[in-house]
């Protein structure tokens, strides 16, 4: 077996019950050189305190359940590392920018909502019938989404995210990359509907190139990419809409 | 307690459930469709699935072939007559997956590109690189987007069916942000909760895979079929359980053990050449793989790790671009979880629990024994993966038999003309009852009975059984429910968001599940698929178990087990052969 040694988690605490407002608490957690945060908080749970309350699934950075602050960065808290450090202590935080539902589990109803304002599904155009047909796609028209498609919602990007800290309306970098997949997608003719979000304040201009999403992203998105295309897609589309007015196209 | 009212609730929002919403918003806009889900339905364990979904489409395969495969993949367990439904349909589902924008991967001309899974005759499996079940998982979520009469309960965890008059009629569920109960009524119900891996400690599974689904059902004496059938899966990262595909080994991955050697071929899977070749070898079935593992073991030619014995899946030949292009995420694992690059080493890998072949007996229509309440998915034995589910099946399944159980299920609501019955009694009864745990002072930690049980299922009821430790598995699971019963000590006493609560409730459904699967292996006196029996039962015998295993509720007690028939049509139980005799018409081709 691998050495053990003791490292201390230091966690945000709240329960909406019973405190009036968040506090720390430091555990003593005995790892080995493989252990995640997220392993640690489990330790945690199963033996030194029940009430600790956080959410997970996958435990192999897939399912976007487990994201928390460490030591104030956003990351996947089962793809994170203990031994990378101890032997100073770690502090356990819920995402920045969300309201706290418990402990390091927040409210993810805003961002689900975003999501699916962005019409998140194929729009093929009215005469596209393939039958019972696959439609073809050259892999270089695979490439030109794929990238965007694998986002796993694990919201990292929204705590990074300078602007949806100071104004929530913001659709955000997860949610105008996927906008932006499908966008992108040689099979889909839903650009226009798509285009109100853009324009929107709250689109694509509510973004004022940080690039910090792109930064934290574990799965390489690169959300400010994806706005930034839009940006010109949407100013585009401003010029366009003096030339040929909307519904007479 | 609040109650709510839909024509139809879905339990699961993973690919069966999402795939059975879907159709029941198509088959009938009209109709109310509740989908319950103690996740966010993205994060459901079907996001895990990395290699595939089978579907015949290349040009050398057949849906005979399809048949063939499954059948004697399955050792004959399987409803015959239901595989013929679900290979028709197969490819008919993954292009419907296509048009709602599935990011398949492509051959250079545009078409679908398929590859080879253990056990297949012919490339069958469509992939997105490898992470299918995420691609799939996400496209449906957002396809699901589009049906204003689906009404997502996203975080809500479901404790109870609620029977009235012989027939479901609501389920209770507990919002898990604030802990509070409400009654969902409704004219059916269609389970699709997913498997019960977690009753092993060694697992490929995420952590919600704990089975409470079939557990429910169960409680309402619905009887679990073949649950002695548990996929070891060969090649899981040691300690973490971390899957890595089977699609490592269709895209050329060898096996080798401490010596460098390709073992496989002393196990009846070879020869070595012509490499690579279907059906032989690394891509031999996952029963066979995983059993020769315990082999290698037991003889001491395994490598050592600090999480146990391993072989070495070896990927190098393939070459960082080919890994790159087809594995990159199982790069991305090893490297994360191994700290290893599998474009210079190897990878260690042993075999850890998968998939749960048995579950709530259904027919193709998803119906089960209890009116009312219809199955889909992991969670239902619809009798397609019989004694050994083949790779890529279970993705097919999700969506073959989501749409049916959909389309059925939205059927029988919108033709249920019986009054709602009066549940609040039932309802208030299974709610006091789980509000008692959180008043228990005394008893032992979730963590303590979990442990328990995963050491019992893996020491009593593994790859290879014998019926003195499966006889104990069975004593110390009764007496593990009894402590369970005696109390499950709780720190937390709160309501809101009491994941320690929720997951005690949640144990006392998977122990039933693990008694179920231990005394049905206990009785199967044969071998059979992933059931390898060592104690002079090592040998399948047609004439007294080719049938399926029942396993009945009985209270507190363990389980009564008897068997019932399975469907043969067109395929007689013969010898399964692969490696030598298992020549392909034309040799594995590398694209
Ligand atoms: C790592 C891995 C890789 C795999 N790769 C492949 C592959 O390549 N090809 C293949 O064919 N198969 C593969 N499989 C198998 C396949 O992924 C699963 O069998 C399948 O995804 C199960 O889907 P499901 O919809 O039945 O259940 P799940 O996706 O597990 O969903 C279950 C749903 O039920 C909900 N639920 C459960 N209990 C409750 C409750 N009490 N209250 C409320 N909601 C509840 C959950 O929240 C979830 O939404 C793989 C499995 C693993 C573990
Ligand atoms: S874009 Fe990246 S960081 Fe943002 S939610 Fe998606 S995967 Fe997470
Ligand atoms: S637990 Fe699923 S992403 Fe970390």
């Amino acid at each position: 077996m691998s050495q053990t040694r003791t490292i201390v988690i230091e966690c945000l605490r709240f329960h909406p019950e019973t405190d009036e407002a968040p506090y720390y608490q430091s555990y003593e957690v005995p790892f080995t050189e493989e252990m995640s945060v997220l392993e640690g908080l489990q330790y945690i749970k199963d033996h030194l305190d029940g009430t600790l309350t956080f959410r997970w699934s996958c435990r192999m950075a897939i399912c976007g359940s487990c994201g928390c602050m460490v030591n104030d960065e956003p990351v996947l808290s089962c793809q994170t590392f203990l031994r990378d450090y101890h032997p100073a202590r770690i502090r356990v935080e819920p995402l920045a920018h969300f309201p706290i539902l418990r402990d390091l589990a927040i409210d993810q109803t805003d961002f689900l909502a975003k999501l699916e304002s962005v019409h998140p599904y194929l729009i093929p155009s009215t005469g596209d019938d393939p039958g019972d047909q696959p439609r073809h796609q050259t892999p270089d028209q695979v490439q030109d989404y794929l990238g965007y498609a694998q986002c796993i919602n694990c919201l990292l990007c929204y705590a990074a995210c300078p602007q949806y800290g100071l104004n929530d309306a913001f659709t955000g970098p997860a949610a105008l990359a996927l906008l932006h997949r499908y966008n992108a997608d040689s099979r889909d003719a839903g650009k226009d509907q798509r285009m109100e979000v853009i324009n929107a304040e709250e689109g694509v201009w509510g973004c004022t190139l940080v690039g910090e999403c792109s930064e934290v992203c574990p799965k390489h998105v690169d959300p400010a990419r994806a706005i930034n295309q839009n940006k010109i897609a949407s100013t585009q589309d401003y010029f366009l809409r003096f030339l040929k007015p909307r519904g007479r196209r | 307690m609040d109650a709510i009212e839909s024509d139809l609730v879905i339990i699961g929002g993973g690919g069966a459930g999402l795939r059975a919403a879907i159709a029941a918003a198509e088959s009938d806009p009209g109709l109310s469709i509740a989908l319950v889900s103690k996740v966010v339905p993205m994060r459901s364990h079907t996001v895990a699935a990395e290699g595939g979904a089978a579907g015949v489409i290349h040009p050398d395969d057949t849906l005979d072939k399809h048949f063939e495969d499954t059948v004697s993949g399955g050792d004959w367990l399987c409803e015959q007559d239901v595989v013929e439904y679900f290979i028709g349909q197969c490819t008919r589902e993954l292009t419907q997956l296509e048009h709602w924008g599935c990011p398949w991967s492509r051959q250079d001309d545009g078409n679908i590109n398929v590859r080879y899974f253990g056990g297949m005759k012919s490339p069958r499996t469509w992939f997105a690189a490898d992470k299918t079940g995420f691609h799939i998982l996400h496209t449906l979520f957002q396809a699901s987007l589009k049906y204003p009469s689906i009404r997502r309960f996203d975080e809500f965890f479901c404790t109870d069916l609620l029977v009235e008059d012989g027939r479901v009629q609501g389920v209770l569920a507990f919002n898990i942000a604030t802990g509070e109960s409400v009654l969902l009524r409704c004219k059916a119900v269609i389970l699709a909760t997913g498997g019960a891996s977690r009753v092993f400690g060694q697992n490929t599974n995420a952590g919600i895979v704990t089975g409470e689904g079939m557990g429910m059902a169960y409680a309402q004496g619905v009887p679990l079929r073949d649950m002695e059938f548990v996929q070891w899966h060969p090649t899981a990262l040691p300690g973490s359980g971390i899957l890595i595909t089977e699609g490592a080994r269709g895209e050329g991955g060898i096996l080798l053990n401490k010596d460098g050697y390709r073992y496989l071929q002393d196990y009846g899977m070879g020869p070595l050449d012509p490499w690579p070749r279907p059906r032989a070898m690394e891509l031999g079935p996952r029963d066979r793989v995983s059993q020769a593992f315990w082999h290698e073991d037991q003889a001491g030619r395994t490598v050592n790790t600090p999480n146990g014995s391993a072989v070495h899946l070896d990927l190098r030949h393939l070459g960082e671009k080919k890994i790159m292009e087809r594995l990159p995420m199982i790069r991305e694992l090893a490297l994360t979880f191994a700290a290893t690059d599998p474009v210079d080493s190897p990878i260690p890998v042993r075999p850890a629990v998968h998939y749960t072949m048995g579950g709530v007996p259904c027919d193709a229509n998803g119906a089960t024994p209890l009116q009312g309440l219809f199955a889909a998915g992991e969670c239902a034995s619809v009798g397609i993966h019989g004694a050994n589910r083949l790779g890529s099946n279970s993705l097919a399944e999700l969506l073959v038999f989501g749409r049916a159980a959909g389309e059925s299920a939205a059927r029988l609501a919108r033709e249920s003309t019986t009054a709602p019955a009066n549940l609040e009694a039932q309802a208030n009864e299974a709610e006091a009852r789980h509000l008692k745990m959180l008043d228990t002072t005394e008893g032992e930690r979730v963590a303590a009975i979990r442990a328990e049980m995963h050491d019992i299922m893996e020491s009593g009821v593994g790859i290879v059984r014998d019926a003195e430790r499966m006889g104990q598995a069975c004593e110390r699971l009764s007496a593990l429910r009894e402590r369970y019963r005696r109390g499950v000590k709780l720190d937390d006493r709160g309501r809101c968001f009491n994941t320690e609560w929720l997951t005690a409730i949640e144990l006392g459904h998977t122990l039933q599940v693990a008694e179920a699967m231990a005394h049905s292996a206990l009785a199967r006196k044969e071998s059979r698929g992933a059931h390898l029996r060592q104690d002079g039962f090592d040998k399948r015998d047609d004439e007294n178990f080719l049938c399926h295993s029942m396993a009945w509720h009985q209270g507190d007690g363990p389980p009564r087990i008897d068997h019932a028939p399975v469907t043969i049509t067109r395929s007689s139980p013969r010898e399964r052969i692969y490696g030598r005799d298992s020549q392909p018409e034309q040799p594995a081709r590398e694209e």
